[in-house]
């Protein structure tokens, strides 16, 4: 091999040792799906409140003129334990409203959990089905979502929401619609 | 204590591999041929130490001591001695010290059996692969610490991983990476050539044995994991094309490609360039292997923990090992420059052709195992590269080899008549094509690849069969038959049984794709239920338990036409320590095909959900490929038993080289 073409190997290498060096350094999580909802309209839903199960709350409930954040979370589900902290910071020292989704879930034991830690939430619909989790495309429990003051998904924080570089991410987008 | 001497002979190996890397080429220099001999010690120590460290390692684990972290992260005082011997390898760090150790053991065999080699370049050998050692021992020591101390300890670990608590999987691993290691010393070789500015058929013959022998340990290591996830994991299936399978996947094909190349460095004193460029990738696509299941860019069930200082680090070192090759290749290529002519329908061009359609393949299961990442890094786009894709570049690719595999062999060095080469397969032919229209005739399959794929397994199994005839004289001179295949030499019963391999795969894989029957099925004992005209029946589900571990076990009898066939047990493994469920799956292998059966959820009222199937032939994907081991092995064995031995300049000379390597005594 001689000319240009001697060259062709090293670059190729040069090139993908770039592309692994870009997906290593920029936070990205290989295991993470992305959401296809961002920027789209928040899935319609009539769900009943935790509270009384005589009330069925829609999606009009997003629909604030200020942006919400709706989070799914269960009693069952050992890291929405574990961010729950982060979403009492969020609803009380950021003063963001939070819509939570009991995500298949007994209603009794959603209300027992939010007893025993405190509860962040503006307002707690039961998705027992799964069905609204279903509507947001949700890959598990927590996700959490932030909707935009019309009603339009902005962000998705996949996982839970532990430590100040989370709440920094959920913040910053917030800030970004203000 | 004795965690501590592993660590300190883990630094004292590091040091060794800094002289071993550097001292050689100053002796060079220097001409001085004392200071070029210590580099023989240098690779000696690095192995003893390295030794020492993984002695060590697996002294901590066979006696438990948890306060080692590694062994309390990764063990269990329950587990079965041969998984606590196969835990050693089974985490992150365990596993780059055995890398660590297959590094120095290939380092000291060319020390050791090298001595035929000139000692200019044995010393730029064992030299480049001190680098090597280098940067895999400072990835340890800084990065990953398998010695690193836990206070206070203990009481019991945490266990390894259930899945791979299994025989198949305790040796997966380290025979992968003896043939992942292996092409290290190609590598070190063709690097070291390059800085000589040099390439002979001598260099040819002295690095084949080397690749060969990394090649027999990397097919029976794809193997052995291709088998385990066919029993153990229960879904019926034996490759699913996970960037990590790939990973394996990529260096087999440059090394095939390798064996074959490196035959016309030799034969003919051509392909130079070439073979020397394949030589880097080889072992750059070993490394890359080890760099995708640790540093967290990709997904898969093969990944380790994974941590994003470590896979800066390994970048960094693959940066420089793998691009430093490159630009070195880059800059000496032109001065190698063939020498030997050849036709165009000549065993060279053979060659080339399959070297041409192994490495395509390689480089398209490259692009389709990174094109998701790549996408992703450009635009952000998520997507995935599945089976369907590569299953399609694998048939267009390798569908042409297997054609050109059974002329090759009978062509002739410079210029080879097709003609007389056609006379010979035309009955391979026939068979292939008559095969083929029968099973269309037939329609079984149902469909056209079906036919295609047995008339290909076919076309190469009966044409390795001419090419013996041919070689025997049997229709010619059939009286001396069999003096003729006694004599024949082992090179060549080794290309062939491998070449035999291939064919035997080919028809399991197509085979056992067609016409694999399956039932999905709930059970209550007593029920029965038939598969592809066996009858299998529930006999009864009991709970058992082991060392570890308590299951369910299914009890099924197979019976045909109300004769016994087998009797089959399943198991549901519920493991303590991590407490995790794994399948085991009861498998009957017959001559025409396996029974195979899982057992699944408890729906209550004694109802078991199961799955049962008869995959016909498809052992025939693991037999073949322990031919190709077999015929590797065979090959590998010719060389040695020829100590010295002048080359043979009889007609019926063997394909391979016949002189061995690292026994003449030139230079």
């Amino acid at each position: 091999m001689t000319g240009f073409k001697r060259f062709i190997p090293l670059l190729i290498v040069l090139l993908l040792g770039a592309v692994f060096f870009k997906s290593m350094t920029d936070g990205h999580n290989p295991k993470e799906i992305k959401s296809v909802r961002i920027d789209k309209p928040a899935p319609v839903f009539s769900l009943r409140l935790l509270a009384d199960e005589k009330i069925q709350a829609t999606d009009a409930i997003l629909k604030t003129g200020k942006p919400v954040l709706v989070n799914f979370f269960a009693s069952w589900c050992a890291p929405c334990r574990a961010e729950h902290e982060s979403l009492m910071t969020l609803a009380f020292d950021k003063g963001i409203p939070i819509i939570g989704i009991a995500y298949k879930d007994d209603p009794i034991k959603s209300q027992r959990f939010l007893d025993s830690l405190g509860n962040p939430f503006a307002q707690v619909v039961v998705d027992r089905a799964g069905r609204a989790g279903i509507d947001w495309g949700v890959t598990g429990v927590p996700e959490t979502f932030l909707v935009d003051g019309d009603g339009i998904v902005r962000y998705r924080h996949w996982g839970p929401i532990v430590g100040d570089a989370a709440i920094g991410r959920v913040m910053a987008a917030v800030e970004d619609l203000e | 204590m004795i965690a501590e001497l592993g660590h300190f002979a883990l630094i004292v190996a590091l040091m060794l591999a800094i002289l071993g890397a550097t001292v050689p080429h100053y002796a060079i220099f220097r001409r001085d041929t004392r200071l070029m001999a210590l580099s023989d010690p240098f690779a000696y120590g690095q192995f003893f130490m390295a030794a020492t460290a993984f002695g060590a390692l697996m002294y901590s684990y066979i006696i438990s001591d948890f306060s080692v972290l590694n062994v309390a992260a990764n063990s269990h005082t329950s587990k079965p001695l041969l998984y606590k011997i196969s835990g050693v390898w089974g985490n992150h760090e365990g596993s780059l010290l055995l890398w660590v150790l297959i590094l120095t053991l290939f380092a000291a065999a060319v020390a050791w059996r090298g001595k035929g080699l000139p000692l200019r370049f044995r010393s730029r050998v064992l030299a480049v692969q001190s680098t090597l050692c280098i940067g895999f021992l400072m990835f340890i020591i800084f990065t990953s610490n398998p010695f690193l101390r836990l206070d206070p300890a203990p009481f019991e670990g945490n266990g390894l991983n259930p899945l791979l608590q299994d025989p198949g999987l305790a040796f997966h691993p380290p025979m992968l990476y003896i043939g992942y290691v292996g092409l290290s010393i190609a590598f070190s070789f063709a690097v070291a050539a390059l800085i000589e500015g040099e390439v002979t058929p001598l260099w040819a013959r002295w690095v084949r044995p080397w690749t060969l022998a990394a090649w027999i340990f990397l097919t029976g290591g794809i193997a052995l994991g291709s088998w385990w996830a066919y029993y153990e994991l229960g879904w019926g299936g034996w490759w699913f094309w996970d960037p990590v399978e790939n990973a394996s996947f990529m260096p087999w094909l440059a090394a095939t490609a390798l064996l074959h190349s490196s035959i016309v460095v030799e034969k003919r004193d051509a392909l130079k360039s070439w073979t020397i460029l394949l030589s880097i990738i080889a072992f750059s696509f070993s490394l890359l292997g080890t760099f995708l299941v640790r540093s967290g860019v990709l997904t898969s069930v093969h990944a380790f923990a994974v941590d994003p200082e470590r896979g800066v680090f390994i970048l960094g070192f693959l940066a420089i090992v793998i691009g430093g090759s490159l630009a070195l290749y880059a800059w000496r290529a032109p001065r190698l420059t063939p020498s030997g002519m050849f036709g165009v329908v000549s065993r060279e061009s053979a060659l080339i052709l399959n070297n041409v359609l192994l490495s395509t393949f390689a480089a398209v299961v490259l692009v389709g195992t990174l094109y998701p990442l790549v996408l992703e890094a450009i635009n952000g786009t998520q997507i995935t590269v599945g089976p369907p894709f590569f299953e399609f570049a694998a048939t267009v690719l390798m569908s042409p080899l297997i054609v050109a595999l059974g002329f090759g062999p009978l062509l002739a060095w410079k210029r080879g008549r097709i003609s007389r080469a056609a006379q010979v397969l035309i009955p391979a032919a026939i068979v292939g094509v008559v095969t083929f229209w029968l099973v269309i005739w037939d329609k079984a399959g149902g469909i056209m690849m079906t036919g295609f794929g047995l008339a290909l397994a076919a076309w190469l199994m009966v044409s390795v069969l001419m090419e013996i005839a041919e070689r025997t004289k049997l229709f010619k001179n059939p009286k001396k038959f069999l003096t003729r295949l006694v004599r024949l030499p082992r090179a060549t019963w080794g290309m062939s049984l491998a070449h035999f391999g291939l064919g035997v795969i080919v028809l399991g894989i197509t085979v056992s794709e067609a016409w694999t029957s399956e039932q999905l099925r709930v059970m209550s004992p007593g029920d029965t239920a038939e598969v592809a005209g066996f009858e299998f029946k529930l006999e009864g589900v009991e709970p058992i338990a082991g060392p570890n571990y308590t299951a369910v076990r299914a009890a099924f009898t197979v019976t045909r036409n109300g004769e016994l066939v087998a009797p089959l047990y399943a198991e549901d493994r519920v493991f303590s320590d991590p407490p995790m469920p794994t399948t085991e799956a009861g498998i009957y292998p017959l001559f025409r095909g396996d029974l195979y059966a899982v057992i699944g959820e408890y729906l209550g009222d004694n109802r078991w959900s199961v799955r049962l199937y008869f995959k016909p032939f498809i052992s025939g994907i693991w037999v073949g490929a322990g031919l190709m081991v077999l015929g590797g092995i065979i090959s590998l064995s010719d060389r040695s038993r020829r100590i010295g031995a002048p080359a043979g300049r009889r007609r019926s000379k063997p394909k391979q080289p016949a002189v061995p390597v690292g026994q003449t005594q030139e230079g």
